[in-house]
């Protein structure tokens, strides 16, 4: 009983992992550049939910339709300003620089976030905040519930543009060989513009649902960066919902542990997993086009 | 040869000022800025000259603070505690080093702060309460023997890589960076070069944490494990200048008496000065404070 209602809790918050690995997924599968800031976006994007509420009670489900433009926005600028300096290096030069640049920019919005916002945990508490669906002696918290659906939607959505609108098919082309797209007459640069920008969208959005269901803080950046990673090794390179499974995948992995091991131990199952897929396959483990 | 002189002048200068000052805040200051030199130092090894990105440093840290802390607190005599906490760390480095260097570039970053993350959660969960220096030590501490030993350290730590990288390993390790694939074929073995360079920075950064054991009052065993003490050091080698035996001895003097300053009215401000700095070393002086320094006497040997 207690191990099913951990897998429930785990395959919801699993939705937000994977919302939260699409979005490093598109930018390291398209731009080859690691953004470990990424953790640090969803934050900014969890704040926003949690401010749009705190002030003019918005309703974090409505302001998603803000974050996201928002955020958008601050993916631009932040390629503008950082990322297209990296691009340009040939590959391996680019992963390392961009993860440098990824690790300042986490200390610039780490910081920057407690400046403004204390260091305090917040949370988004909605009116139907504690609503549940109960089956037998199974809870199934509701919003969390809308979440996972949402995060499934969103995703839905994504793929549908990558896969039928001109610029998604041009996002895709440039991640296969952006040789080949430059010669296919793509606008590689804008292109990786685009990608860069929906990423940090994507960050964003997975952040102010996190705000509604869990908490957020300036100090959640590495957590949620170390579980994007790690969900991406698992899935591997190239598909959203390789992402979502690979983001359910890693929820029912920790509720397990949290019924065998005790919860304390929930952070390291993911890792062990993930520095061992990362050690059996060290080439292939991002999808495998080397 | 110039600044072979210069390091020995800055090591006389700070090994004579307790006979000047018995300022407690300033002593404490300069452990802070050897510790931080011995961080870098070590971190800049592997990271500098090998051109391994190893996201994990303070694991090593941690492990070493952890080891010496132990032991020391059971009554072992320091000297022996400093070289297990020393030993246990370089142990540590040498078992994943193996599978560690399977991952290339980012992969290892990654790969190696999740194994950091790994021992910090569990160390955090095996042992919650706060480690105290007991009572009778605590009535004798002095700060004089903790301001030598980090000092040692330190000098030790930018000696042993000043000694090491000129020399024909030191030489491999930097064409192991350059060009892997290069660096073998012209029969230049990279695993064990980059084994040799983890080996040694471990076992100084594991010296390291047994320091800072030595010299820290109390604190959460977990602490030493934090991710900070990698960020440190990432951050002062790379403003300093990564990659030269002078960036991190710079860096850190720069990073701590900026942080102290900063310190005065906000308590992190200064990680928010050193993000930004950390961005634009990265992208247009990746030489840091090194490449600046010798940039602007160009320009003033130039004008003259």
């Amino acid at each position: 009983m207690i191990l099913t209602q951990q897998l429930i809790l785990g395959l919801l918050v699993g939705g937000l992992y994977g919302l939260a690995a699409a979005g490093l997924s598109l930018t390291f599968g398209v731009l080859r550049v690691l953004n470990v800031a990424h953790g640090e976006l969803l934050m900014l994007g969890g704040y926003g939910a949690f401010w749009l509420f705190t002030l003019w009670r918005i309703d974090p489900f409505v302001s998603l339709l803000a974050i996201g433009p928002a955020m958008f926005v601050l993916g631009l600028l932040l390629y503008w300003a950082l990322f297209q300096f990296v691009v340009k290096a040939h590959e391996e030069v680019r992963i390392k620089n961009s993860l440098l640049i990824g690790f300042g920019l986490t200390l610039v919005l780490h910081n920057l976030a407690i400046r403004l916002w204390t260091a305090d945990e917040r949370a988004v508490t909605t009116a139907y905040a504690g609503a549940v669906a109960r089956i037998g002696a199974l809870a199934i918290p509701l919003v969390r519930l809308t979440s996972l659906v949402l995060a499934f939607a969103i995703l839905a959505v994504l793929h549908l543009f990558l896969t039928r609108a001109r610029w998604g098919r041009a996002i895709r082309a440039t991640a296969e060989d952006w040789e080949a797209a430059t010669l296919m007459g793509i606008p590689v640069g804008k292109t990786y513009l685009l990608a860069f920008a929906l990423g940090t969208a994507l960050a964003g959005i997975a952040g102010g649902l996190v705000s509604v269901s869990y908490s957020i803080s300036p100090s959640i950046g590495l957590e949620w960066t170390l579980k994007a990673l790690i969900v991406v090794v698992l899935a591997g390179l190239g598909s959203l919902f390789g992402c979502f499974a690979g983001g359910i995948l890693l929820g029912l992995a920790e509720a397990t542990s949290v019924v065998f091991l005790g919860g304390p131990y929930r952070e390291v199952v993911g890792l062990v997993l993930f520095l061992v897929i990362l050690v059996v396959r060290p080439q292939g483990l991002f999808g495998g086009r080397a | 040869m110039k600044s072979l002189l210069g390091g020995i002048l800055l090591a006389v200068g700070f090994a004579a000022l307790p006979f000047f000052t018995a300022r407690n805040d300033l002593l404490n200051l300069c452990v802070q800025i050897f510790l931080a030199i011995a961080l870098a130092q070590s971190w800049n090894l592997l990271g500098g000259y090998a051109g391994q990105i190893n996201l994990g440093h303070a694991a090593f840290f941690g492990l070493g603070a952890l080891a010496t802390r132990m032991l020391w607190v059971g009554g072992i005599p320091l000297f022996l505690a400093l070289s297990a906490g020393a030993a246990v760390a370089t142990a540590f480095g040498v078992l994943i080093g193996g599978p560690a260097f399977r991952l290339r570039g980012a992969y290892f970053a990654i790969g190696t702060l999740a194994l950091a993350e790994i021992l910090r959660i569990t160390v955090g969960n095996l042992m919650p309460e706060i480690s105290a220096i007991p009572a009778p030590a605590l009535a004798s501490y002095n700060i004089l023997p903790r301001y030598y030993l980090t000092l040692t350290i330190a000098v030790l730590c930018v000696a042993v890589v000043a000694i090491l990288v000129p020399s024909r390993v030191g030489l491999g390790i930097r064409a192991v960076r350059e060009d892997e694939a290069a660096a073998e074929a012209s029969g230049v073995g990279a695993f064990r070069h980059k084994l040799l360079a983890l080996t040694v920075s471990t076992a100084l950064v594991g010296l390291t944490g047994g320091a800072f054991a030595y010299y820290h009052v109390s604190y959460y065993p977990q602490h030493a494990f934090s991710p900070a003490w990698t960020f440190d050091a990432v951050l002062i080698s790379f403003i300093g200048g990564v990659g030269t035996i002078r960036g991190p001895v710079l860096g850190a003097l720069f990073y701590v008496i900026l942080k102290e300053l900063l310190a005065v009215r906000l308590v992190e401000f200064h990680l928010l000065i050193f993000g930004i700095l950390f961005i634009l070393v990265v992208l247009f002086l990746p030489g840091g404070l090194v490449e600046a320094w010798s940039r602007a006497r160009r320009l003033i040997t130039r004008k003259s």
